[in-house]
Parts: C-alpha cells; structure tokens; sequence
C-alpha cells in the first residue's frame, strides 16, 4: 500500500510538473526525488537565463547597478540560493496536499467549502509571514518556508475572489501589496538618512550603553527642535518677510530715533537690543494687519496657531516616544529575585569594541560580583530593615531642608535686587547678585545632594534617579523665581503702557495740528517712524530676556566643557611629568561624562525654548544651531578627554525617565505662556494682537469675518466651559492611558508565556 | 557584485524577514568579505560554499574583546565549530542587532551561555561563565557562591540546571538584557 501511494504521489507530482513549467520558476516546495527533479530541470533553465543575462549585465557596463536593481538582485539572490539549498534538507512542515489537491481542480470553479479552506489556509500563511521574525530557525530555513508561503499567498489570492469581484480583489490586493513595499522602501529610505549613527556607535564602543543613550536623546532633541523650527520659519518668518511691511516703514518696525546712534555697536547687538531687537526674530516687529500680501495670508492668525502647535506636536511626540520606549521594556528593576543571574547573564554590554573599555568592564563585573557576594553574606547575618528605612527617612528630610533653603535664599535675593534696582549708586555686585546666587546653588548642591544619598545605599541606577530628581527640584525653584522676576517686569511695563499710549496719543494729534494748521489743503506730513514715542512692549522685552537667557546658558555649558574636560584633561597629562603625585590616578585625573548633568542641562535648555519661542520665534533656529554644534562638539570632547566611568551600568530604562522629565518640563512651560496668552492684554503698538483686549480674540475674529455665520454660532456653544474642561480631562486622561497601556499588557504576557512553558 | 535579476520576483511585495534594510545587508557583506577578500567572491549566484575560519571571525573589532565571541561564532555556525559561512554571518548579527525581537535574543542567548550544548545550563557552564566574565579574579568558593545564588534564583522545576524555559523567564524580566544582547554593525 505505501508503494502505491508514493505511485500515486509521483503521478501527482508529474501533473503538477507540467501545469508548473508554465508558471514561475521559484516555487519553493520540493520534498522529495520527483520534487527534485522537477527541480532540477527548472534549474537548468535558470541557468540558462541566467548566462543571458550574466552577458547583458557585461554588455550594460561594470558599473555598480543603481539601488532598485540590486535590491531586486538581492531578492533573486536570496530565492536561488533557497532554491538550490531548498533540495538538500527535508521539510516537515509543508502543506503539499492543498497546493496539489487545489492544482488539480480549476480555479474558476471553486465550491464554497473549498473557498472557505482556502480562505483560512491563506491566513494561515499570511500569518506565518508576518510571525516569521520570531522563529529561532537558521535563515535559509525561514528563506524557503517564506517563500514558499509567499506563493501560496499570491497563487490563490487572486482566486479568492468570486466572479466578477475576482478582479476588483486581486487589484485591490496588488496595490496592498504595492502599498507594503514603498513603506518598507521608505523605512529604508529614512534608516538611512537618520544622522550620526557611525559617530554614536563610536561613543558607545568606547563610554557603554549609558553614554550613547545621552547622544541619542541629544539627536532627537535635534529632530524635534528641526519640525518646529521649520513650522516656525515657514508659517510665521518667512511670510512676514517676504510679504509684511518692510523695516522702517512702521513705528514698531524700526529703532527709535534715540536709540539709533548705538543700534549697531557690538555690545548692543550682544544684548539683543539694537537692530536685532527690531527684526523678525522678536514679537514686537509683526504687524496687526489682519492679512497681508495678494495671498490674503492671515498673519496674526497663523501666528497664534503656530504657537499651540508647537506644543501640540511637542506633546504627541513625546508621548509618542514613551510609548514606544515602554512597549520594549518589560518589568520594573527594581526585582530583587534575580540579582545573581542578571549579573552573570547582562552585565557584559556586547557592545564594547575597545580593550581599554572591556578592561574596565571586567574589573567593574568583578568588583560587583564581589560586593553581591558580601551583600548576601550580610544579609544571610541580619537583615535590618528599619535601620536602612531610618537612613532613608533622614536624607530625605536633610534633602528638603537644603532645598527649602535654597528656595528662601533665592526669594530673599531677588526681593534685595528689588530694592536695588530702586537705589542708584549699584556695584556689579548687586546688579548681579542674582545670577551669582543661582550659579553658586547649581553648582553645590548637587554634589551636596549626592553625599547625602550615600547614607541611602541604593542600587546605583535607582540612586541616579533620584539625584536626577533632586537637581531637577533645585533647577525647578531657580526657573520660577526667575519668572516671578519676570512677572514683575511685565506688569511694571503694563502699567507703564497706559502712560506711553497717552502720551503718543497726543503727540500724534499734536504733530498733525501742527502740520497740517498752517495750510489745510496739503495732507499733514506723517510723523517718521523713529520719532513716534513708543510703547514698552512688554512682549519683546520677555523674548530678550528668554534668549539672553539661552545664549549665556550655551556659553556656560561650552566653557564648562571646554575648561573642566578638555584643559583639565591637557593639565593632567601634560603636567603629570613634572608633579610630585600621580595626576592621572589620583587628584584631578581625567573626566568622567556627567550624564546627569547634560540630560538635565539638554531639558531644561528644552523647556527655555517652549517658554520663549513665542515672544521670540527665533529662538528655535539658534536652538537648533546649538544642538547641531553642540553634538560634533560633545563628541569630540567626549572622546578626546573623557574616560570610560568606573562603575558601567546600562542606560536601559532610563530612557523613559528622560522623557518623563522632558514631558514634565513641557507642561511647566506650557502653563506661564498659556497665563500670559490668556490673562495678559497685549501691547498697543507692538506685535501681531497688538490693538485686542486679550491675544485670543484672534481667533473670535477670524471666525466671524472668514467663516460662514453657523460656525460662529457653534463655536459660541462649544466655547463654554462646562464643555472644555471635560474635555480637557478627557485629553489628559488619553494621554496617560497612551502612555501606559503596554506596560501591564507585556506584564500579563511574560507572566503568561511562563505558565505555557511549566 | 552581480547577482541574477529576474522579474517575477522583483514585483512581488516582501515582508521583512529579516531585521535588515538593504543598506545594512551590504554593509554586513562587505564587513564579511573584508575579513578574507581571496576567499570570498563578489559573485553569490552560484552559490560558493564559501566557510571563514574562526579566527577571522574572532578577530573583528566588535567581537574580539567579547569574551564570549567564541561560543557566539559556535552558536551560529553551520556545524557548530565557530567557522560562518555568509548567511551565519548574516544569522549572528540580525540576532544581535536592537531589531530583533526579545524572544529570539533569549533563546540564542541560552545557546551561547550552554557550553557543553546539552540543552541544560548546568553548573559547570555557569562557572565557566563567571570565570569568563570576572576573567578568574573569583576565588573558587566565590564562584560556586554565585552559581549556586543563580541556580537558586532561576531554576524553578528544580533539577539543578536551568532549561530553557527557566532562562527564558529569567532573562526577560531583565532590564538591561535587550541593550546589552545587542551589537552595531
């Protein structure tokens, strides 16, 4: 009986032969002599083509054949290499039977059953393609049995449709399919385009996981910062330029006549006054006009837009990212049942390409295998668990106490530099005493913080979070007494604003009685721009200060890393000839990269940004040069005068860390513009609202003049507040449940999987 | 490098089935031929049985300061004595690249920390690890503290070794796996 079924299997397989030998060549099903037969002669006429071809290629040229051909080359040598390995090994796991029983009956007239089996074989095959990734099997067997599913897929696809919808199907599936490989050539596309990578694995190899993990934050900081400056620039600048007024035809368009003297010297420009504070580069140089140029484009509109916007799309993207970052992670680190075992099977970071790295990654290992060793040894001695809690609980409170201190100290300086800025005879000391403040906090505290954490012992990791935290408390009090300085000023301008416009109120009209009192039939000579008094326009004067503010942070962090890394590092090698003690082993040695400090340093430096880029939309473009300098320059500091930390611990699930603070700092900063934009009236004469109550009526205007009537009526229903603020809490309550529907979902998964595996 | 084009391929949609763009693809060839440009031909359509020796292997600059790069070249050749021919080396680094799914990573994982390839990670390959890993800086009693503290903590059918399942369950949990099990090509 086995004799006759394989007779009958080889007669099947000699119709299917010749019913194949008018289709495609690679059909990846062979399994047994017959099979390799037919495999053979399909072989021999490949090769026959191929020889063709091989001589077309000659003819065509020795050039390198252009991106498309070669990766169809890659396909087609990825399938004759299957085809020829294909025959030598046996495959189990093939569903021969259907492909023959569904050769032998025709396509047109397929039962109903038979349609429906076919149905589920197909998403069977549809669903080994896609799960393919996953399987542990050697490549050339994932090869054949994808290629083979392949086939099948696309062999009764087409006949899956019925009748006369059997066409519309099968074109509907041939631009899916379409579809599928221009996403997959645009993934490639943009893989290659993705800056710096050789730079960032450089870096890697040599600092560890938890270096690079700051670059790559870095670099799609870069990104971020790109989109908004390209929504800002196009929607808001260039329009402006191009097509607003030009300078000097509008008071707030041009330096006052006072100021003009010194509108060009250096020391000014440096402050952004001058000629840059009126350019395009701060609020006060855009005009009211409701459109401008022949396009109509509604500037003040477009204006406002542009502005949530930029924090709209902040926001998706970063929840976009932590999503991302939390569907890789699994379970917290915090598990203490695998201490050992994490140890020996992740501490090496396969990653490290450098003797130099690897020898402190070995004694790093060691020296952490040997404190786990003492660890369990203690511990197996008594646990006291209250003594650590007591510890705990103590620097906890020290730590709240230095800020509060901290906090009170830069309260009463700022009250002092109040009644300073009342006296006359002020020394660079008062004036500064501000700044000076501050910078002596950031630069204490944080090592304050950190030797009082040592009375914490927690796992290195955990400890860095929490000085990161800490730091961020302390910078956190440092920017909002900076705003409430700020603030100040504000209202002292709007007060002044109220004088300023009764003032040029009269010297308008006077200027036009004079002009025109002596012959009434001339029209009166306009005042020229530069004498028109002005308003203090509170805008600008916060766009300076937010892009001083940038700028002087930019010279900080380069000075710090050129000063404390590269001419330490000089200092230490150079000198270490001539000195009495070991420089490189003991005081100073070389530098260690301050992760924490640049992470925070970069968010910060970020929530500056949202706060100013509306007053100032160029803020974003010097943002954006300073990153782009600021990676090439870290880089080479990095790898000139760094070296390697003591203790390598991987970055891992800080990543999302960074993006909690980058989220946090992003609401923080949302809420002063919102108040201002909300609460504040804009100035008289200066910026794109300049003349409304409030910044937002913008908006109420263009829907009433630009849309039709029944818009109007809906928004007036909608912009009710017993209907935004559900909405509002809807919106957060998304985000977060954006943000974390992945992590309890894996959690489930690999608790399961291990179940299934018992 | 020329291969053969032929079109019926070419207008078929593919699904990724390999974590490799094509950039990356010839990146990795070319880094494979590099490493014995005499022995590796430009021309793949005839499918040369072409082998490279281990100590090639071993000697690129991403692996020779792995202390596991032999178990690794192991693990993914052919017959399993560390010599590759192109697709183990496209194999090695698809698996080590940050693309690959957690579940692929654990389970070559297993395989290269399984030294004496019998399916089980007894507590002679788990000294070897250690040793490997603290490159014999451990007195012995430290090391069987710590192999016996692994065991311990992983091994839940208790038989005294850890199977797959125990290593799979263990290493997912694991934080700093999927950054570490990783290499840039």
């Amino acid at each position: 009986s086995t004799l006759q079924s394989k007779n009958q299997e080889k007669d099947k397989e000699e119709k299917e032969d010749k019913e194949d030998e008018n289709k495609e060549e690679d059909n990846g099903s062979q399994q047994n002599r017959t099979s390799r037969r037919k495999n053979y002669q399909r072989r021999n006429g490949d090769e026959k083509k191929a020889r063709g071809e091989r001589s077309q290629k000659r003819d065509r040229g020795k050039t390198a054949p252009n991106k498309d051909q070669k990766e169809s080359e890659n396909k087609e040598k990825k399938t004759m290499k299957r085809g020829k390995e294909g025959e030598n090994k046996q495959k189990k796991d093939r569903k021969n039977s259907i492909s023959s029983s569904s050769n032998s009956s025709d396509e047109e007239s397929l039962s109903e059953e038979e349609l429906a089996m076919l149905k589920e074989q197909v998403e069977q095959k549809k669903k080994l393609i896609s799960t393919m990734r996953n399987k542990p099997w050697r490549m050339v067997k994932k090869l054949s049995v994808l290629r083979e599913a392949q086939d099948f897929v696309e062999k009764f696809e087409g006949a899956l449709g019925k009748g006369k919808g059997k066409k519309l199907y099968a074109y509907k599936m041939m631009m899916a399919k379409k579809w599928v490989k221009f996403k997959r050539d645009f993934e490639n596309f943009k893989t290659q385009c993705i800056p710096w990578e050789m730079k960032i694995k450089e870096v890697e190899s040599h600092f560890g996981s938890s270096v690079a993990s700051y670059f790559i934050f870095l670099r799609w900081m870069y990104g971020v910062n790109l989109v908004l400056f390209g929504l800002i620039f196009g929607l808001v600048i260039i329009p402006e330029v191009l097509m607003g007024m030009p300078y000097g035809s509008l008071p707030r368009k041009t330096v006052p006549r006072a100021e003009q003297a010194t509108a060009m010297d250096f020391s000014v420009l440096w402050d952004f006054e001058g000629y840059i504070k009126y350019s395009a580069l701060f609020y006060g140089y855009y005009n009211n006009q409701r459109t401008i140029g022949w396009l109509k484009y509604r500037l003040p509109m477009a204006y406002f837009m542009v502005g949530i916007s930029v924090f709209g799309y902040s926001l998706m993207v970063v929840i976009r990212s932590m999503a991302r970052n939390a569907n890789e992670s699994t379970a917290d680190g915090d598990d203490d049942n695998f201490i050992f075992s994490w140890k020996m099977f992740t501490s090496w970071d396969y990653l490290i390409g450098n003797p130099e790295t690897a020898d402190n990654k070995f004694a790093s290992i060691t020296t952490s295998f040997k404190e786990s060793i003492v660890d369990e040894q203690e511990s197996n001695k008594d646990e006291n668990i209250h003594l650590r809690r007591f510890l705990r609980v103590l620097a906890n409170v020290l730590i709240i106490c230095c800020l509060c201190g901290s906090g009170y100290l830069i309260y009463f300086v700022v009250k002092r530099s109040q009644t300073f800025s009342k006296m006359q005879n002020v020394g660079w000391y008062e004036r500064n005493e501000v700044e000076i403040v501050m910078s002596l906090l950031g630069m204490f505290c944080p090592p304050l913080f950190e030797t009082i954490a040592a009375l914490e012992n927690y796992h290195p990791r955990i400890g860095l979070k929490w000085q990161l935290g800490r730091i961020f408390a302390l910078f956190l009090g440092n920017l909002y007494t900076f705003l409430l300085a700020l603030m100040d000023d504000v209202n002292e301008k709007l007060a002044e604003e109220d004088v300023v416009k009764n003032i040029t109120h009269w010297t308008l009209l006077g200027h036009h009685n004079s002009s025109a009192g002596n012959d009434s039939t001339v029209t009166p000579r306009p005042l020229d721009p530069a004498d028109v008094p002005r308003g203090p326009c509170w805008e600008t004067t916060v766009g300076i200060e937010f892009v001083r503010l940038t700028v002087s942070d930019i010279l900080v962090t380069y000075i710090t890393i050129l000063v404390g890394d590269f001419i330490r590092a000089c200092f230490v090698r150079f000198v270490n000839y001539c000195w009495c003690w070991d420089l490189e082993a003991g005081f100073p040695s070389y530098a260690e990269f301050d992760i924490s400090g640049n992470v925070l340093g970069l968010v910060f430096n970020q929530g500056m940004i949202w706060m100013g880029s509306f007053y100032a939309p160029g803020l974003v473009g010097i943002n954006v040069l300073r990153l782009l300098t600021s990676m090439y320059f870290q880089c080479w500091a990095v790898m000139s005068s760094n070296v390697p930390h003591e203790r390598v611990f991987k970055a891992s699930k800080s990543n999302n860390f960074y993006m909690g603070l980058v989220l946090l700092i992003l609401f923080l900063s949302l809420l002063p513009v919102a108040y201002t934009i909300m609460s504040l009236p804009p100035s008289f004469d200066c910026g794109p609202f300049s003349g409304k109550k409030r910044m937002y009526d913008v908006i109420q205007e263009t829907i009433e003049l630009d849309f039709p009537l029944f818009v109007a009526k809906i928004f007036s229903y909608v912009a009710n507040p017993g209907l935004i603020i559900p909405a509002i809490l809807l919106m957060v309550n998304f985000t977060n449940t954006s943000r974390t529907e992945y992590k309890p979902h894996r959690r489930v998964l690999a608790n399961i999987s291990f179940f299934v595996h018992k | 490098m020329r291969w053969k084009s032929k079109t019926p391929c070419s207008q078929k949609s593919e699904e990724p089935i390999q974590p490799t763009s094509l950039s990356l693809f010839l990146r990795l060839f070319y880094r494979y031929r590099d490493l014995a440009p005499q022995l590796v031909p430009l021309d793949y359509s005839d499918n040369p049985a072409v082998t490279l020796p281990y100590e090639l292997i071993g000697s690129m600059p991403e692996l020779k300061d792995n202390p596991f790069r032999q178990r690794i070249a192991e693990v993914f050749s052919e017959h399993g004595d560390g010599n590759m021919t192109l697709d183990d080396f496209l194999d090695m680094f698809s698996v080590l690249s940050e693309m690959a799914p957690r579940d692929l990573k654990a389970y070559y994982a297993f395989k290269i920390y399984d030294f004496n390839n019998d399916d089980y990670i007894c507590k002679s390959d788990l000294e070897k690890t250690v040793n490997k890993l603290t490159r014999n800086e451990l007195t012995p009693e430290e090391v069987s503290l710590v192999c016996e503290k692994v065991i311990y903590e992983a091994d839940v059918d208790n038989d005294g070794k850890l199977s797959l399942a125990d290593f799979q369950r263990m290493i997912i949990r694991a934080p700093d796996f999927l950054s570490t099990f990783h290499i840039r090509i």
